[in-house]
């Protein structure tokens, strides 16, 4: 069963189908958004585009499911499908080691070149011990995602996902439609 | 013939091949491994890279094209070495394709770099080049979980196979080493300057490799003694640093205690480790394992043979450790001596015979995964 839905797009935010309003778009708007709903989690702004919108929607999400309690748990999974993985975080990445008269490879860039860390950040964010994994296929399928979704409740612990496509190609051209899905 | 008690289908192993500097074929590669052989050695301005580096690396030079990439080369050639004498024929709508890999064709956003599509960066297009070579018609998966999308991908074989959408799935693990991945470790300063030391107490470091390995899994309603059931696994997070394992193993920990479900610890021959050599992911590793009871269980690491080989290392250690439990023995944690965790560990520094046929595998990586896997020949009650 679905349970709450949120969108993001470069100038587009809907929570369970209605629009939010906000005044930016594209990068500058995920800060706004930040500011607005979140405020209080500064790491955001460690995080590459991935991970921003990624853990903006699921913020955005967790607030409209209500009780937010921050105690550990094990029986909720954050599971991600996209198309890009890293591309953005590895594209900048690659400009940090391309030149040798301007090499300066740094920890803080290279971790981001991995598509999991938004599942991680999300994870630590609401300290959930369960399943974290990304999937990537080259086009959106929606089917392909619901059932995949829909076999990780094979897990005996998972009861509820918070799953989707969470989706991104440089700072400014990025997607997510996330959602709660709990076991039948 | 045994069943399984509640008549539940079990996921079994139909056949499995590894590509890597020490074989191009499973028994090659175990036979060097027994050997105690290693291609890892020091590498000196490769790549321009400004510092120098050990690793297990493939020669490029043989598998040079025009048309695809190393990567693609070698999960087609594996892939096509592990379907020999099965009866699968890659056409087939019930066989699913999944493909382990953290970065792919990464060294393709290298500015110097202009002989391919620069769309074949997408792992989505690069696992597509495979399946278009084996003419399957099903979108194929790529899962990247850093360092554990090895095992990953084989639990997301078993949900496929037990939901009964797929009859077959081939779970492919790659990663082709580049200045790209080498550098990236280096500013971290995770790589050691020798031959990596798992669990040891001078360990400085990991190294990294190169490898392709696959293991093609079906659904049987019944198994022999002598074929290998991928029992559970489980995939679960520290919820504590995107870059660092947790201080208490908290999700390894968790892992282990699902895919140990409730056999007796005393069934287990081996747990093969992630072992990388890090002085935080052995000693994470140390906890996580006493947590879940298990101190007594022999524990290995093949890092000290291939290096890390990233979204190889789930199916090429899973591989390795299967061909050891049918040559009854437990191998040898290359580069280990002295023991230099904080909790107590029985490391193998030599090999060791076992009549034993179950074990686990575990895995740890960045964005505070890990996952574990139970393997049992013959499967367990």
């Amino acid at each position: 069963m679905i349970r709450h839905c949120v969108h993001i797009s470069p100038n587009e935010v809907k929570v369970d189908g209605k629009a939010l309003i906000h005044n930016d778009k594209g990068s500058t708007m995920l800060t706004e958004l930040y500011r607005t709903y979140v405020g209080d989690y500064p790491k955001f702004f460690k995080m590459d585009t991935l991970s921003r919108v990624g853990f903006l929607a699921s913020e955005l999400l967790l607030n409209a499911e209500g009780n937010r309690c921050f105690e550990p748990r094990e029986d909720r999974a954050v599971i991600f499908f996209n198309r890009n993985a890293s591309l953005q975080a590895d594209t900048h990445y690659q400009s940090t080691i391309q030149n040798p008269e301007n090499y300066f490879p740094s920890p803080a860039a290279f971790v981001y070149t991995l598509p999991n860390i938004v599942t991680g950040e999300i994870a630590i964010r609401n300290k959930y011990f369960g399943e974290t994994s990304f999937m990537i296929i080259d086009d959106f399928d929606e089917k392909i995602i619901m059932k995949n979704l829909e076999n990780a409740f094979q897990d005996p612990i998972t009861k509820s996902i918070i799953g989707g496509w969470v989706d991104c190609s440089d700072e400014e051209h990025f997607e997510a439609d996330i959602f709660i899905m709990e076991k039948d | 013939m045994e069943e399984k008690i509640g008549g539940k289908r079990m996921i079994v192993k139909v056949s499995d091949n590894i590509i890597s500097p020490l074989g191009t074929t499973s028994a090659e590669n175990y036979a060097a491994v027994k050997a105690g052989m290693s291609a890892l050695r020091r590498y000196d301005g490769l790549w321009g890279l400004p510092e120098p580096f050990f690793a297990s690396l493939l020669d490029r030079k043989a598998y040079a094209d025009d048309r695809q990439t190393i990567d693609e080369k070698i999960v087609i050639d594996s892939i096509s070495k592990a379907l020999e004498g099965t009866v699968i024929d890659t056409t087939w709508t019930k066989v699913l394709f999944i493909i382990s890999t953290t970065k792919g064709n990464v060294f393709l956003l290298d500015e110097r770099e202009n002989g391919l599509p620069k769309e074949r960066v997408r792992l989505g297009m690069m696992a597509r080049e495979v399946t278009k070579h084996f003419c399957n018609p099903n979108e194929p998966i790529v899962v990247s979980n850093a360092c554990i999308s090895g095992v990953c991908a084989q639990i997301e074989a078993m949900r496929y196979l037990e939901s009964g959408e797929y009859d077959y799935v081939i779970v492919c693990g790659v990663d082709v080493q580049s200045a790209f991945i080498v550098s990236g470790f280096q500013s971290f300063k995770a790589l050691s300057q020798e031959a990596c030391k798992p669990f040891d107490a001078n360990r400085c470091g990991l190294n990294l490799g190169d490898a392709a390995a696959t293991i093609i899994y079906t659904r049987k309603d019944k198994v022999n003694d002598n074929e290998w059931v991928a029992c559970r696994g489980a995939i679960r997070n520290d919820a504590n640093h995107i870059s660092g394992p947790s201080r208490v193993g908290e999700g390894s920990y968790r892992a282990l205690r699902v895919a140990l479900g409730d056999l007796d610890p005393s069934e287990l021959a081996f747990i093969n480790a992630h072992g990388t050599a890090t002085p935080y992911n052995d000693e994470m590793e140390s906890i996580a394992i006493e947590r879940a009871g298990l101190s007594s269980v022999p524990v290995n690491s093949l890092k000290g043979y291939y290096g890390h080989t990233m979204g190889a290392a789930g199916v090429l250690e899973t591989i390795i450790s299967m061909q050891a439990i049918d040559d009854h023995n437990i191998l040898a944690t290359r580069g280990f001596d002295t023991l230099g965790v904080t909790h107590h560990l029985d490391v193998t520094d030599q090999n060791r015979n076992t009549e034993k046929r179950v074990f686990i595998k575990l895995l740890s990586g960045f964005g505070g995964c890990n996952a574990a896997l139970l393997m049992a020949k013959g499967g367990v009650q």
